[in-house]
């Protein structure tokens, strides 16, 4: 049994110690914003917050996780205050088929917490996410609307 | 089924406020049949009004507009409904959108079944929505005249209501719904000038984007049905191959695994969730019938089709149009490019419930008829019992033309006699997909005293793409889509000779985006390139004299020119130009381009396509952008390799593809000069790689005869 806090609530989960996180969250808890897309740690389309750091939780073991404050997707903001990045998103149109972005604003929005003003070098330089519909000049974009930045590296 | 409210939307900051059904679960009013669903109003009631399988207007004012194409990013879930609603003349935001069961009456006008694919969605929805928007304003305005007593040529209509002037009245489309189904249905409905439009070319938000960035749009692999199970598949690696034995005693012993079943395709584990399914595969043991294909490699392959290249072994004409033999200083080269997997951000999967009601999908499909065809035959059962709910697709890139994944979760339902998800792991995906074919071609051409391209002649070795789809090929065997930018190319050369040869190596030859235009672009486009430098020329004039029939070709070659400064490049850069031509749509590219040691780094790339119409500015913008991308992709890193009949690589560790390090800045202009809306979707693909062979070729003089570059300019 497994004692996981995911946006607020406990769960507690009948596992295997080492269910990588994302499985825990799509299958066994049923929250299905946060995607599969490579099970290795590759693409960023599994990123969660654990506690206030991004991480890939296709790679997480719930084990690893238990008891700390876990956020995904669902809870990043709420209809009524949407998280900067999630309105900069929709201000700048960014998702086309939308599979990675749920990764994409985890993974941003974790590095906004270390680094609230990233410059396009700063996104570069550590965020590795997958985007096959090639969104990322409007995450660029979206991304310097939302913190006040612009193209400076 | 998810419903976005119109708080949420105002919230967002969405400038309009229209609100989404998902095709996930049964629709109310979606009727399962082959047929149109029939107008469910009686006369007098206010019962909602259909008047056509496009369109229901709802007596609250809201109108339901059925989307036959699959969203998978390129925007039709927005573009469709925008016309219907433009020509019945309602505010967007009264549109609903729900995804069309599959249903002949939603059957594509050109391929006649229901299908998405080929950028024709626009093209070929243009006048049957328009139609089917005007022909309902049209019963509404004569419902409303019988009301009053009038004359319909007396009213008008404007943001959801009917209007009489001279008497100053007015009757929302919602108080007529009632009347207007008792009215007959015009045989040609006024149909709205360019002028008129209110939306079209106006409604610049998507309408899915406020689902996509809070994680509520459910994908296929998100659907979830009472009672389901989960199942991972172990195919055999070979291509062709088929499972001899397996032994399922450890998957069994893995927490989670309910049972392991053989069908047709491999072997599956099914389990009470996604990670037990893999883990239980991956305990699997089994032995295989290989057949052949167990001997190829890539370098076996690679000798293969360049020996049928240079050899015209089995070519088949395509174009034979002036002389064979011109005069002049001749040039040749041979191309050779490798198979490219589709990788879908969202890896392939499906949900099927297989009762002895008949069977239900949920899946991300582009290709609605075919999946119901096969499930019926699969399951046994007749195709009116064969429901499909199409759901938001991760990506589609043409992989999900094929029904592999619906065929094998029918099959493992079947077989549990549960509802099940079969859902892929990235190396399943990466490793059975359908690919960009291998190919490899011959060109040749003659420049005259002037420096003129007089002639030339193209030979292209490639899988069939058609027969990958099961559409028939001709009985010459020629495949037109494997030859696309080649059979039809729009370069006026007086002198010139296309031939196909089909080597049927063995790899399931795929439809990717742009497909056949994609690798032929980047030959037709270096090649061209290396004349134009040959004959002391500019591309661009070099290019522009051979079109000089074609003024939307023309257009966009001299805007891409002005837009990027063609000539003028930023310093340590060097400019590379392409063009390509794909679903009536001419588009041209210029790369701004600098070296990182042997790999070329992309830092602009300016952008022109003539759409005709732009319907949604926005996602015109963001199609020519996303393809750009896609393309520089396969153009940088991308390649499948072959290993006695396997292929090497996995995921997105050896399987590479652009990330935001390498993305360049993309700067699109579009332009509106034709009478309809052509296709956006794959276009952008073709001439991205070319235009950055060129600017290398600009830097340090070395021409690119193959894709990737890892390959073509090796450290
Ligand atoms: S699914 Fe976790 S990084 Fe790709
Ligand atoms: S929006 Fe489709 S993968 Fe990013």
């Amino acid at each position: 049994m497994v004692s996981l806090t995911i946006n607020g609530e406990q769960h507690d989960l009948d596992v295997p110690d080492e269910m990588p996180l994302l499985w825990a969250i799509r299958d066994v808890v049923g929250l299905t914003g946060t995607k599969f897309g490579c099970g290795v740690a590759q693409c960023g389309c599994c990123t969660v917050h654990v506690g206030d750091g991004a991480v890939r939780s296709c790679i997480t073991p719930v084990s690893s996780v238990a008891g700390k404050s876990i956020t995904t997707i669902e809870a990043l903001g709420t209809s009524e205050q949407p998280h900067p990045l999630q309105q900069a998103w929709v201000d700048e149109e960014v998702p086309q088929c939308g599979y990675c972005q749920s990764g994409q604003l985890m993974a941003i929005s974790g590095l906004l917490k270390k680094n609230p003003h990233p410059t396009d070098a700063d996104l570069a330089k550590s965020i590795t996410n997958i985007c096959r519909c090639g969104t990322y000049g409007r995450i660029r974009k979206a991304v310097a609307r939302a913190t006040g930045g612009g193209q400076q590296s | 089924m998810t419903t976005l409210n119109r708080a949420d939307f105002v919230r967002l900051g969405s400038m309009f406020s229209g609100s989404l059904v998902l095709g996930v679960g049964a629709s109310g009013c979606a009727n399962q049949s082959r047929t149109a669903p029939p107008s469910s109003a009686a006369p007098g009631t206010r019962a909602a009004f259909r008047p056509n399988a496009w369109l229901i207007v709802h007596p609250n004012e809201k109108v339901t507009v059925f989307v036959a194409k699959s969203e998978m990013g390129q925007g039709v879930a927005t573009g469709m409904p925008t016309i219907v609603a433009d020509e019945l003349d309602i505010p967007f935001e009264n549109v609903l959108v729900e995804f069309a069961p599959a249903a002949a009456a939603y059957n594509d006008p050109d391929f006649h079944i229901q299908i998405t694919g080929g950028s024709t969605s626009m093209l070929s929805s243009w006048m049957p929505l328009r139609t089917a928007g005007a022909s309902a304003r049209a019963m509404l305005v004569a419902a409303a005249a019988k009301q009053w007593g009038v004359d319909a040529s007396t009213l008008t209509t404007n943001a959801g209501s009917v209007i009489d002037n001279k008497n100053n009245r007015t009757a929302t489309y919602g108080s007529l719904t009632g009347a207007a189904a008792s009215m007959p249905v015009p045989a040609k409905p006024k149909l709205k000038s360019r002028e008129q439009f209110t939306l079209i070319g106006k409604v610049d938000k998507r309408i899915d984007t406020p689902l996509k960035v809070n994680g509520t749009a459910k994908y296929g692999i998100d659907v979830r049905v009472p009672g389901m199970k989960f199942a991972s598949i172990l195919y055999p690696p070979v291509f062709g191959a088929k499972v001899r034995s397996f032994d399922a005693s450890k998957a069994k012993q893995v927490k989670g695994v309910i049972a392991v079943v053989q069908v047709p395709s491999g072997v599956a584990v099914v389990a009470t969730n996604s990670w037990a399914a893999f883990q239980g595969k991956a305990a699997l043991t089994a032995t295989y019938d290989d057949g052949a294909f167990a001997n190829a490699s890539s370098e076996s392959l690679k000798a293969q089709f360049l020996k049928l290249a240079s050899s015209g072994t089995g070519a088949i004409a395509a174009v034979e149009r002036g002389s064979k033999s011109v005069q002049g200083t001749r040039f040749e080269a041979v191309y050779f490019g490798q198979p490219v997997a589709h990788a879908t951000m969202e890896p392939m999967n499906a949900t099927a419930s297989v009762t002895s009601d008949g069977v239900e999908i949920w899946a991300p499909t582009q290709v609605q008829t075919s999946a119901q065809a096969y499930a019926a035959k699969i399951a046994g059962v007749p195709l009116s019992r064969v429901k499909i709910h199409t759901t938001y697709l991760g990506g589609g890139f043409g992989r999900r033309l094929y029904v592999d994944f619906t065929n094998d979760a029918v099959a493992v339902s079947k077989a549990i006699k549960a509802p099940v998800q079969v859902i892929w792991t990235r190396e399943d995906d990466i490793q059975h997909d359908w690919y960009k074919p291998m190919a490899a071609n011959a060109v040749s051409a003659v420049l005259d005293g002037h420096g003129n391209l007089v002639a030339m002649r193209h030979t292209v070795v490639m899988d069939s793409i058609l027969k990958g789809l099961g559409f028939p090929l001709p009985a010459s065997g020629m495949d037109p889509v494997s030859m696309d930018s080649v059979m039809n190319s729009p370069y006026e050369i007086p002198n010139y000779q296309a031939y196909y040869i089909n080597p049927n190596s063995g790899i399931p030859p795929g439809s990717l985006r742009a497909p056949g235009a994609n690798w032929n672009g980047f030959v037709m486009e270096t090649f061209l390139d290396e004349l134009a430098h040959a004959a002391t020329k500019d591309p661009l004039a070099f290019r522009l004299a051979l079109l000089k029939k074609n003024p939307r070709a023309t257009n966009v070659l001299q805007r891409v020119a002005k837009n990027a400064s063609w000539g003028s490049p930023a310093p340590g850069t060097k400019h590379g130009l392409a063009f390509g031509f794909w679903a009536n749509t001419p588009v041209a590219t210029v790369a701004e381009v600098s070296m990182n040691g042997t790999t070329p780094r992309v830092h602009r790339a300016f952008v022109v396509a003539d759409v005709g119409i732009a319907v949604n500015p926005t996602i015109v913008r963001q199609q020519l952008e996303g393809a750009t991308n896609y393309g520089l992709s396969m153009a940088l890193a991308s390649k499948i390799t072959i290993e006695n009949g396997a292929v090497q690589q996995h995921n997105f560790y050896d399987f590479l593809v652009l990330r935001i390090d390498q993305a360049p800045e993309i700067h699109v202009d579009v332009l509106e000069n034709a009478p309809s809306p052509t296709g956006i979707g794959e276009l952008g693909v073709i001439p991205i790689a070319p235009a950055v062979a060129n600017a290398v070729f600009a830097i340090n003089g070395k021409r690119a005869r193959t894709q990737p570059f890892s390959d073509a300019y090796p450290a």
